[in-house]
């Protein structure tokens, strides 16, 4: 099986390792992966804030980028649910307006072969046991996007509960936000900031010492608070968690 | 131009996409309905009408639980014991004077001490703050809310008779005014009679939302669940 | 009077301000949690929940749809039950009716039950300064009123008032209003509904006017419906000779077995009960029971706006129930106040900017007071997509473009104060379209990753105030997999 990585500008920017890792667990699972170059961002920033129109041609981007791929895999459950929800959002609102509607044909050919790296695991691949080895104390955080959008519901937890030699605690209130929110996590800083300092007092009482979720935007939050509490919780992606094995940990 | 003609104005100005997509049922009334009014466009009534099977026993003993729960004081006699049952209600209390409204069985009241004072027009709300207790049957009972709904029909009285004086004693006939559920009742009630519906005794939760009981409704609500073998009376009649 | 928009602290702003008063997100924290809890195990008891909320979602829809055959159903049917019918375009004209309907009982005090419909007009202010008292008869409007205070919820407007703030209240401000409250008054919440009982029965027996919302206005019938707890709203609705009802239009529903979806949805969304303690519905008037003359006030003010948004409408489903505060993350630091409306929270956030427009900057900022976590999405019973309303607010302010304002279609110019935004959000377009400039940025900043600081200057700062930042790698995912497999799939 052939599959495109979607690697979201993100975490190709900023977590490239996680992108490695992906590669890494696909590649053991038998996966064979390919990266399209000319990818980019799915145009979430520009939407969210309120620049519908900013993000049409990202639409259109990603469509082109990734024609002619059964599968496309993004370890990022965010991004995907723009794509899902969104993306066929866009499309309607260009027809309502008179554009046309080949935006609207882009978002329909794109959303059924779009896919979260758990997803992909559970649903597509059938596997929760990836053979992984991850000697830590684990707490999980569900993202929000991941977990309402999505639906991802245990797909997570199941794949953390194989891994040999992990530790899983449980996060009280995991369902309430971080903080992040793309540009929330600027525009309202106070509300931001408290929020992230709950999340973390919650994460440093499970005893854990990492926290792991889908979204590296959302890590990106997380970490930050932690590491300005000068917490020795570390924040790592699922994929991460996945990608080790007894001979190489990452 | 009248504020009515503006406000409608708007209104299907604002709807001008809907009537396009849907020219026969737009927003100017469109196609009639088997009930005069527009056709239901995608309203689906796939919940359920009732939540379980019971049996007319078990009905009346989740009633009787759900009452309980919203702190409602539950009781249970037949017809011969409701009179003693009321009057030890009304002793308990301390009740002096009990407002009737029109048309309560005479019987359910044979039995106590306390004053009744029948309610006439001329009773003020004033005159109902002086008053201890009232004694009132119901409508239709809901079991799986543990409701009982008033309709101001015989032996209900106006709606302030349940509501002024602190101390309620309701009686209801069990089985046959009790339904399951929330949809059956409404089948069951006149839409255009005054109607009160009662979930336990007033409450509060205003106060660091923490529920209280009591605030200005009756802080007391005794209900009385009288077996009875006789047909259903909870269908209401137009007075 | 609701602070005018206009002069009102944008959200962030005000907000701010809240996350550093420690009880109030205490008082805030404790009872949101407490309520989110019990409204779950509430919903978790209907096995059918899914299918009422989808239910009560497509007869709202329904309704909106045809809302002016239905307006004028209503009409007709409570006209026929020996009511009166207004119709109010906007808050002004609103007050207007209700305040002459008043003065012509000649009475100068009305009694009130608790309505978002009257606190979002203003109502009381208006009747003030024609002369008339509007006593507020719901335990925590009363504690608002009392406390020269204004609401910050829509089920519990004194949700940041703990027990000991309400016993000073009522110690220290009873006693200018009425009957004062009992001597040694603790703050036992059983002794504070009993002092509240006591000082509002003088109110009750001698009222002649009352002034109520409603929850639901059944068109088929004429029925109002007003659900409740404590008993005020009943002694309003019965007692008074006179009642005057004002309504948003959105409130009707088509049909009397309607309500079986709505009086499922909204108590255990709500207050978390199976059924709230007390519902009233009456129809028009009856001779020898409640009161003998009865005015309904249809009310626009703005609704029609929304409805003309085609995303935004599905905020008209709203009933009312507060379940989207109760789970808000945002709104459990910020506070109801810091929203500047009858409406705070999500449901808030999207209500006010469509009834008022964007123009002043805290209704510019409202639609940004969200995470889009989609907490309030999930626990809506009916459906609003509250997420997806607010991108489409940001939107209008960003961007600007078609809308109604007061009934007349415009185009809106994009709000002031977003220009760099607007530049940085074209700029990355620009450069997520062409790879080739965003691999140039990304190893720029891998190079200079030694240099970057810990605290960021401009927008960034703002960030960097309470949380590092990531750093940079060495090298980006594109540059790793071009260095190590590059022969492959660079399609």
């Amino acid at each position: 099986m052939r599959v495109a990585l979607f690697v979201t500008c993100v975490n190709d920017t900023l977590y490239p390792r996680t992108g490695q890792a992906v590669v890494t667990l696909l590649e053991r699972l038998g996966v064979e992966v390919d990266f399209p170059a000319a990818q980019s961002c799915c145009g979430q920033p520009q939407y969210n804030t309120g620049y519908r129109h900013e993000s049409e041609p990202l639409l259109r981007h990603y469509a082109e980028v990734f024609a002619g791929y059964d599968h496309i895999v993004t370890p990022s459950g965010s991004c995907v649910a723009m794509v899902r929800d969104n993306y066929p959002r866009l499309g309607a609102r260009a027809r309502a307006e008179g554009r046309g509607s080949a935006l609207a044909e882009a978002a329909a050919n794109v959303v059924p072969r779009t896919y979260e790296l758990t997803e992909f695991l559970v649903d597509v691949l059938g596997v929760t046991d990836v053979g992984a080895y991850y000697p830590h104390t684990v707490t999980y955080h569900p993202t929000c996007h991941g977990l309402r959008m999505l639906g991802l519901g245990d797909r997570p937890l199941a794949l953390l509960r194989q891994v040999r030699g992990l530790k899983l605690v449980e996060l009280a209130g995991a369902d309430e936000c971080c903080g992040f929110g793309g540009t929330f996590a600027v525009k309202n800083a106070a509300v931001s900031t408290a929020m992230g300092a709950d999340k973390a007092r919650a994460i440093e009482a499970t005893g854990a010492d990492v926290v792991c979720t889908v979204d590296n935007s959302c890590q990106t939050h997380i970490g930050g608070t932690l590491s300005r509490r000068g917490s020795a919780v570390r924040p790592v992606h699922l994929a991460e968690i996945l990608a080790s094995t007894e001979g190489r940990v990452l | 131009m009248s504020s009515r003609e503006r406000v409608l104005g708007r209104v299907r100005r604002a709807l001008a996409d809907v009537r396009e997509e849907h020219p026969d049922t737009g927003a100017t009334g469109g196609a009639a309905h088997t009930d005069g009014g527009p056709a239901r466009d995608g309203v689906a009534r796939d919940y359920l009408r009732v939540h379980g099977e019971r049996t007319a026993a078990e009905r009346v003993e989740l009633l009787a639980t759900h009452l309980a729960d919203y702190r409602a004081r539950v009781h249970r006699t037949d017809p011969a014991g409701l009179p003693d049952t009321v009057a030890a209600l009304l002793a308990a209390r301390g009740a002096r004077r009990v407002v009737v409204p029109e048309g309560l069985p005479a019987d359910w009241l044979s039995a106590s001490a306390a004053t009744p004072v029948p309610d006439t027009p001329a009773l003020s709300a004033r005159d109902l703050d002086a008053v201890d207790s009232v004694v009132t049957g119901c409508a239709v009972a809901i079991a799986e809310t543990g409701t009982l709904v008033l309709d101001a029909g015989p032996g209900q009285g106006r709606r302030q008779l349940t509501l002024v004086p602190d101390h309620h004693v309701c009686v209801v006939h069990v089985p046959g005014q009790v339904v399951d559920s929330l949809p059956q009742a409404l089948e069951r009630l006149v839409p255009h009679r005054p109607l009160t519906w009662i979930s336990g005794p007033s409450a509060t939760s205003d106060i660091e939302l923490s529920r209280v009981e009591g605030v200005h409704g009756p802080r007391a609500l005794d209900v009385v669940l009288v077996t009875t073998d006789a047909p259903s009376t909870a269908s209401s009649s137009p007075r | 009077m609701p602070t005018p928009p206009g002069a009102a602290p944008a959200f962030p702003d005000a907000a701010e301000r809240s996350t550093r008063d420690t009880t109030l997100r205490n008082n805030l924290r404790r009872a949101t949690h407490t309520i989110r809890a019990k409204r779950a195990a509430a919903v978790a008891e209907l096995a059918d929940w899914g299918e009422l909320r989808a239910a009560g979602a497509a007869i709202k829809d329904h309704t909106l749809r045809h809302l002016d055959h239905y307006l004028e159903q209503v009409e007709a049917a409570v006209t026929a039950a020996g009511g009166q019918v207004h119709w109010a375009v906007d808050a002004a004209e609103a007050n207007a009716i209700v305040t002459r309907l008043v003065r012509e009982t000649g009475e100068r005090e009305v009694v009130k039950v608790k309505s978002m419909a009257t606190q979002e007009i203003g109502l009381n202010e208006a009747l003030a300064a024609a002369g008339i008292t509007a006593y507020e008869t719901d335990l925590a409007e009363l504690i608002v009123q009392l406390g020269h205070d204004l609401p910050s919820h829509i089920l519990v407007p004194a949700i940041h008032r703990n027990r000991a703030e309400i016993r000073d209240i009522f110690r220290t401000q009873m006693g200018r209003w009425g009957r004062p409250a009992p001597a040694g008054l603790t703050d036992e919440p059983a002794e504070l509904a009993e002092a509240a009982r006591l000082h509002l029965r003088e109110k009750f027996l001698s009222a002649k006017v009352a002034v109520s919302g409603a929850n639901f206005i059944v068109a088929e019938t004429g029925t109002l419906v007003v659900v409740e707890s404590e008993g005020n709203g009943r002694m309003c609705l019965t007692l008074p000779e006179t009642l005057i009802s004002v309504v948003g239009i959105e409130k009707v529903i088509p049909s009397w077995r309607d309500l079986e979806v709505f009086l499922q949805l909204l108590p255990r969304s709500s207050t978390a009960e199976r059924m709230n303690p007390y519902t009233s519905m009456w129809t028009g008037t009856t001779d020898g029971d409640g009161p003998a003359a009865f005015h309904l006030v249809l009310l626009d003010n703005g609704r029609t706006d929304a409805l003309a948004d085609q995303v935004g409408r599905q905020a008209l489903r709203c009933i009312r129930c507060s379940a989207c505060l109760n789970v808000c993350p945002v709104y459990e630091r910020a506070g109801g106040h810091a929203y500047g409306s009858a409406y705070p929270g999500p449901i808030g956030a999207i209500l006010t900017p469509q009834l008022r427009g964007t123009v002043s900057a805290l209704d510019a900022s409202l639609p940004y007071a969200s995470s889009l976590c989609g907490a309030c999405y999930e626990v809506c019973p009916v459906a609003i997509d509250i997420p997806e309303v607010l991108v489409r607010l940001r939107e209008r302010v960003v961007e600007g473009g078609p809308v109604t304002v007061r009934g007349t279609r415009a185009v809106i110019r994009p709000a002031r104060g977003h220009a760099a935004e607007r530049a940085a959000m074209r700029a990355a377009r620009w450069a997520f379209e062409h790879p080739r400039a965003l691999r140039a940025g990304q190893r720029l900043a891998s190079r200079t990753r030694a240099l970057h600081p810990r605290h960021l200057p401009g927008p960034g700062r703002a960030w960097t105030r309470g949380r590092d930042l990531p750093e940079v790698p060495a090298e980006s995912f594109r540059d790793w997999w071009q260095r190590t497999r590059g022969e492959r799939g660079t399609a």
